[in-house]
């Protein structure tokens, strides 16, 4: 939020700049100038990107909004039941409890996991100077590679037989058991994710006065010592502003689930993505999924305010 | 700072820098390795795959990308791939080009609003409008068509690509465009012979990332084809690897072909690639 926020203040100094260019002409003649100059063209360039994404975001939304009303199986008529949904969603229907737990286990993976991985690189990264944008270019990659290739290739790093846990001598399948799935399949979307996430740090890092640096070695800190007080409190915002943008994203969880289990073993990974993708296309319970989607957006909407109160408190988000 | 000291210094930088190296190397191996493996598979015979899992080939066998290119249907799904690629790029650089210019160039009444609306848009999980924009396509009839799908990813894309094309009009002169329209150009030719030729880098960039992440999707289109006929390169390789799963060697080269211009892409054009997927910033 915060680089756009930047940019939207850039724009009005600039479109100001451009106002002064009056024509001169006859005033009535001029205002009808004026109001196509400034109004109708710019909205006439405006409208059809508009239009299209309100016709496929904001109004399924809204009707996602009516159906979690309903008892409503996708065909024919939807039958009006009030709160009912939600009240079978966090009162009865434990497979929902269940996935809602799975996604917190999923986010408690991504905002550590992932984070470490990219701090560490990225501050390696920002130390060297031969042959940085190799490594840049290398730890990038596999965040360009389309989600069936990655589960692709990390199936098969898995397999029992002769994948990389018969190096150190396991011979279970990680991705067919309940307790180690999940964690399996966290781990190669990571694989595929915390790339994306140093080039971030790296951007963040190359902001920071280098005047710091010098300080914290005249003083002479560590290595550690430098990075916690002089680099981390210089990316904190990109930091922070990514947990909270991976804690939404934790529960929207669904490519690699369902390529890689679909959900199984016996429903150890079913996440809300997989549930409401069952709910909604093959038990034919769309208006109980439309219900789901929307407590996923409400807790989207709960982390959103969570950090925006923080940082009423005085915290640099 | 005496000599000593200052060389004393530079000796540490030097070990620092070697620690920082190899513990970079070790992470190169870690993000590289599994797809040199996934290349490596590609070229050897499903049972050297079991009994040489890691090492190198030791004879290669280039029928598996002709076999995976057959069994796996690929000349059929790349097009449609393609298809829905190039129709949503077009539309998305066409529709947010015109969407940006007038932001970052009109300031109209409103705009404000606008960038407001996009940025909470491009937040809101898909997860609360996908399922009944699939009761509202199936409506409509547009499921199983090149139009239907290419129509939702430019809307997906809208936010992404209307921010970034819009910070980067800003950042041209604008005296080229006022002395064009001194010259009398209409809005249309301040557009097409000014902004674009300009601005085409930025277009480059938006247009590479957008159709990296077509090329790429996998959920939507999951969701609106069923038809295997239409199927992109993704859910058909889903649908390959869950009938062919146990040939390693004819998965990984289906694989291979479908990053391989992906890869080339990216190689030649990487700054651009990183530039755009992290000014992006809300993608995947």
């Amino acid at each position: 939020m915060a680089w756009n926020a930047g940019a939207l203040s850039d724009s009005q100094s600039e479109t100001k700049a451009l106002k002064p260019l009056k024509p001169k002409r006859k005033r009535d003649n001029w205002s009808r100038y004026r109001l196509m100059r400034y109004l109708v063209v710019p909205w006439i360039f405006l409208l059809p990107i508009l239009g299209l994404h309100a016709f496929v975001v904001v109004f399924p939304a809204i009707q996602g909004v009516y159906y979690s009303f309903t008892d409503w199986s996708g065909i024919g008529e939807a039958e009006f039941i009030g709160l009912r949904n939600f009240e079978e969603m966090f009162f009865e229907d434990q497979s929902h409890i269940d996935a809602l737990l799975r996604n917190i286990q999923w986010m408690l993976f991504f905002i550590t996991v992932p984070f470490i991985f990219a701090l560490f690189g990225s501050s390696l990264l920002a130390k060297v100077k031969r042959g940085a944008m190799f490594y840049r270019t290398a730890l990038f990659m596999p965040f360009i590679l389309p989600s069936v290739v990655t589960a692709t290739i990390w199936r098969y790093l898995y397999n029992p037989r002769f994948g990389l846990p018969t190096l150190v001598g396991y011979d279970k399948a990680l991705l067919g058991q309940s307790d180690t799935a999940l964690w399996a399949i966290a781990f190669a979307d990571n694989w595929h994710f915390w790339g994306f996430l140093m080039v971030l740090f790296l951007t963040a890092m190359q902001g920071i006065d280098p005047v710091l640096y010098d300080a914290a070695k005249v003083d002479g800190a560590n290595r550690w010592q430098e990075f916690w007080h002089v680099t981390l409190p210089g990316i904190r915002p990109v930091v922070l502003f990514m947990m909270m943008m991976v804690m939404i994203w934790a529960f929207l969880v669904f490519d690699y689930i369902f390529i890689l289990t679909g959900g199984g073993p016996a429903g150890a990974t079913e996440v809300l993505g997989i549930d409401i993708y069952k709910n909604a296309f093959q038990r034919f319970e769309a208006g109980y999924a439309a219900a789901q989607g929307i407590t996923i957006c409400a807790f989207a909407g709960l982390i959103v305010s969570a950090f925006a109160y923080l940082r009423k408190r005085g915290w640099d988000i | 700072m005496t000599v000593r000291r200052e060389f004393a210094l530079f000796r540490k930088q030097r070990e620092s820098n070697a620690f920082n190296h190899i513990f970079l190397s070790i992470l190169v191996v870690f993000s590289l390795g599994p797809v040199v493996l996934l290349g490596l598979n590609s070229i050897k015979s499903n049972s050297e795959i079991g009994l040489n899992p890691l090492g190198l080939p030791r004879q290669v066998h280039l029928e598996n990308f002709g076999n995976a290119w057959e069994k796996g249907e690929f000349s059929r799904t790349f097009k449609n791939s393609v298809i829905l690629v190039i129709g949503t790029v077009v539309a998305e650089l066409t529709l947010g080009g015109l969407a940006a210019y007038s932001l970052a160039r009109k300031n109209p009444p409103g705009a404000n609003f606008v960038m407001i609306y996009l940025l909470v848009a491009s937040t809101v999980p898909i997860w609360l409008y996908l399922v009944p924009l699939f009761f509202l396509w199936r409506q409509l009839g547009l499921l199983n068509t090149y139009h239907g799908l290419i129509l939702i990813y430019t809307a997906l894309n809208a936010p992404f690509s209307i921010f970034l094309l819009r910070s980067y009009l800003i950042g041209l002169p604008v005296e080229l465009e006022d002395a064009a329209r001194v010259d009398g150009a209409n809005e249309l030719q301040v557009l097409l012979r000014i902004i674009v030729p300009l601005a085409w880098p930025g277009f480059l960039t938006v247009g590479l990332v957008v159709g990296l992440g077509i090329w790429s999707e996998f959920q939507v289109a999951l969701i609106f084809i069923h038809k295997p006929d239409m199927f992109p390169v993704t859910t058909s390789y889903f649908k390959f690897t869950d009938r062919f799963g146990r040939d390693w060697a004819m998965t990984s080269a289906g694989a291979f072909m479908m990053i391989a211009p992906v890869l080339a892409l990216f190689l030649a054009l990487q700054r651009r690639f990183v530039e755009g997927l992290t000014q992006g910033g809300v993608k995947f």
